[in-house]
């Protein structure tokens, strides 16, 4: 089976883009979460010994680079390009992040969607025969989020119910092609740059929903597969709310979930515990649960084929107050056990 | 008694702010700024000081009496200097509030780090 | 904040169209609603007993000699000391999401409007940042409030007051 662009919409990695090792850093909120367990490093607090949120974030995101190398057993100089993204502004996370990294860097932004994004970009790379090795790696942080995004930290301000709490983690994943071992990503679907109308800055969850269900859509006419193909449908942080709205737009075009269906924003916090309403979100929220919780599991059987459906709200504050509503995307990626 | 007074109507004004930040699409920032210029209108028609007499903390805590002290600062040098008191009133009586939270601002600022 | 402005779509496809509607119909009728209720009565509550608060400090103020006017404006300096502290303490944000309008209605939330911004941007460096960032969110009340107190003032004074 060699590579190929399957349909409009999707790609078909052939033999499968091997990942061959993952690995994530949360803050404490996250470790205190139902997944705590499955997180690698978790940060005392959320300043990690830095002046700045910013300074904390890029830390973390070089901490995920540096031991997702050290996990596939690479050097850094055996690595062709390192794809990164995060949420903030001119994408610094990133760049003080990988700055004393000798590896070709290429820096993308989808929002929260940018792992699979992220994934797909490295992918397409490693297939077309341009590298061999890959990372990717992706951050948010809760508070440089919330800076730059709405209000500052220490602001009285109360958030209404379908709001969501941005993840403060980085996650990463180690790319090899041809894959070593079985565990692949074999499918990609590249997502559609949506809007739907939606001018509420808290409303991320509705906002995305649309995107994701153009998405998966796209993803099972592109391979004409059954939704029930895979054993896990996981969104990236549409929360608890934007995921019943998922599911009802995606019965109302044909597709009944026979299958489970989760979001890493529902899933990384107790809802009922933390105050986080709808549950997480930003590029953390898909990183750690999928690199953790989900790439953990699959060895242990508990799922076999999984499609990773990133989804990114592409909020400007700026346009949101000119008046503009909130376009959203949401990438896919379909991982494999292959059988052998 | 004043502090039932004071709670019954501080209560109510804080109850309307939340009022129109669940049922509408008005921010937080917008009911503050609503408040502060029903404060002035009020003032400017007499109601505000009956709300006083009523509420007293009540009415003056809320962030409306900041239109209302600002209001009244510009009326007593209206009298006092003709229309040029229209600027030169403006802070008389807020500028104590002002300059506290721009001190105080600046205090925390040094003393304290954001928690997030 | 209850719904979202949506727009009506400007594609011609049919498809979008309905999926469109869908959406609208859907991401409305899912959506959490505020508990409209609680949120009111504990805005009243939190409201009702900060303005409680400051009637205590008038009342001891005016006891202590001074006169209406003088403890009205010490009363206020009080409170604006108070919502700085638990600003920086980093109490009032946690007060905020629990009292909502409650919270950021009085006096003390106006000092939290200030304070906030001017603890969050110190990493920007005292004149750029912080001093820059002073009146980010509480801006538009000091401007509204001036200008409305202007007219409001005029119009009375026109009439003759």
């Amino acid at each position: 089976m060699t590579q190929r662009k399957a349909g409009k919409r999707s790609i078909s990695f052939g033999p499968g883009v091997g990942i061959t090792a993952s690995s994530t850093v949360v803050g404490p909120m996250e470790a205190a979460g139902p997944l705590g367990r499955y997180f690698d490093t978790v940060l005392p607090d959320t300043k990690y010994g830095e002046k700045c949120w910013e300074g904390t974030e890029s830390k973390m995101l070089k901490e995920a680079c540096e031991s997702v190398m050290q996990n596939a057993k690479a050097q850094p100089e055996d690595v062709d390009i390192i794809v990164t993204s995060d949420l903030l502004n001119q994408l610094t996370s990133s760049s003080y992040a990988v700055r004393e990294m000798p590896i070709n860097h290429l820096g993308v932004y989808s929002a929260c969607a940018g792992f699979a994004e992220g994934v797909i970009v490295a992918g397409m790379a490693l297939v077309g025969g341009f590298a061999s090795k890959a990372v990717v790696a992706v951050s948010s942080h809760h508070d440089a989020a919330e800076r730059q995004y709405r209000f500052p930290t220490e602001l009285g301000v109360q958030r209404p119910p379908w709001a969501q709490w941005t993840v403060t983690g980085a996650g990463a994943a180690f790319l090899e092609f041809p894959a070593p071992d079985p565990l692949v990503v074999s499918r990609a679907t590249l997502g559609r740059v949506v809007d739907y109308g939606v001018k509420d800055a808290y409303d991320m969850g509705a906002a995305m929903a649309p995107a994701a269900a153009d998405t998966i859509e796209a993803h099972l006419q592109d391979f004409g597969l059954p939704i029930n193909h895979y054993d896990l449908i996981l969104t990236g942080d549409l929360g608890s709310y934007g995921l019943e709205v998922l599911r009802e737009l995606l019965a109302r075009r044909g597709i009944v979930v026979d299958t489970q269906l989760e979001d890493c924003g529902a899933l990384i916090y107790d809802r009922n515990k933390q105050d986080v309403h709808s549950g997480g979100s930003g590029l953390g929220s898909s990183a750690t649960v999928f690199n953790g919780y989900v790439l953990k599991q699959i060895p242990q059987g508990r799922w076999r084929k999984v499609l990773l459906v990133a989804t990114g709200a592409l909020h400007s504050p700026v346009r949101v107050k000119q008046s503009e509503s909130i376009p959203s995307v949401a990438h896919a990626i379909g991982v494999e056990v292959k059988e052998s | 008694m004043d502090y039932l007074m004071a709670f019954l109507v501080g209560g109510l004004i804080c109850a309307l702010g939340q009022l129109l930040y669940d049922t509408t699409k008005l921010t937080m920032a917008h009911v503050m700024v609503l408040f502060v210029v029903l404060g002035s209108v009020l003032t400017g028609v007499g109601l505000y000081d009956k709300l006083l007499t009523l509420g007293g903390a009540g009415a003056s805590v809320p962030v409306s009496n900041f239109g209302y002290v600002l209001t009244k600062g510009i009326l007593s040098h209206l009298q006092r200097d003709g229309w040029f008191g229209l600027l030169s009133g403006a802070f008389e009586l807020a500028g104590a509030a002002i300059a506290a939270v721009i001190l105080f601002g600046f205090a925390a600022a040094v003393a304290f780090k954001p928690k997030g | 904040m209850m719904g979202s402005n949506v727009k009506r779509p400007s594609s011609s496809d049919p498809v979008r169209v309905e999926h469109q509607m869908d959406f609208d119909a859907v991401a409305a009728q899912m959506r959490p609603k505020p508990l409209l209720a609680r949120n009111l009565a504990v805005a009243y509550l939190v409201g009702g007993v900060i303005c409680m608060g400051g009637q205590a400090i008038n009342n001891l103020l005016l006891s202590l000699g001074l006169d209406k006017a003088a403890a009205g404006g010490r009363t206020a300096v009080v409170l604006i000391f108070i919502g700085a502290l638990l600003t920086g303490l980093g109490v009032y944000d946690q007060l905020g999401r629990f009292g909502g309008a409650g919270s950021a209605i009085p006096i003390t939330g106006f000092a939290n409007t200030v304070v906030a911004p001017a603890m969050e941007f110190t990493r920007e460096g005292y004149v750029l940042g912080m001093a820059a960032q002073l009146f980010s969110v509480a801006g538009p009340v000091l401007v509204y409030g001036l200008a409305s107190a202007v007219v409001s003032a005029a119009v009375r004074y026109a009439a003759g007051f």
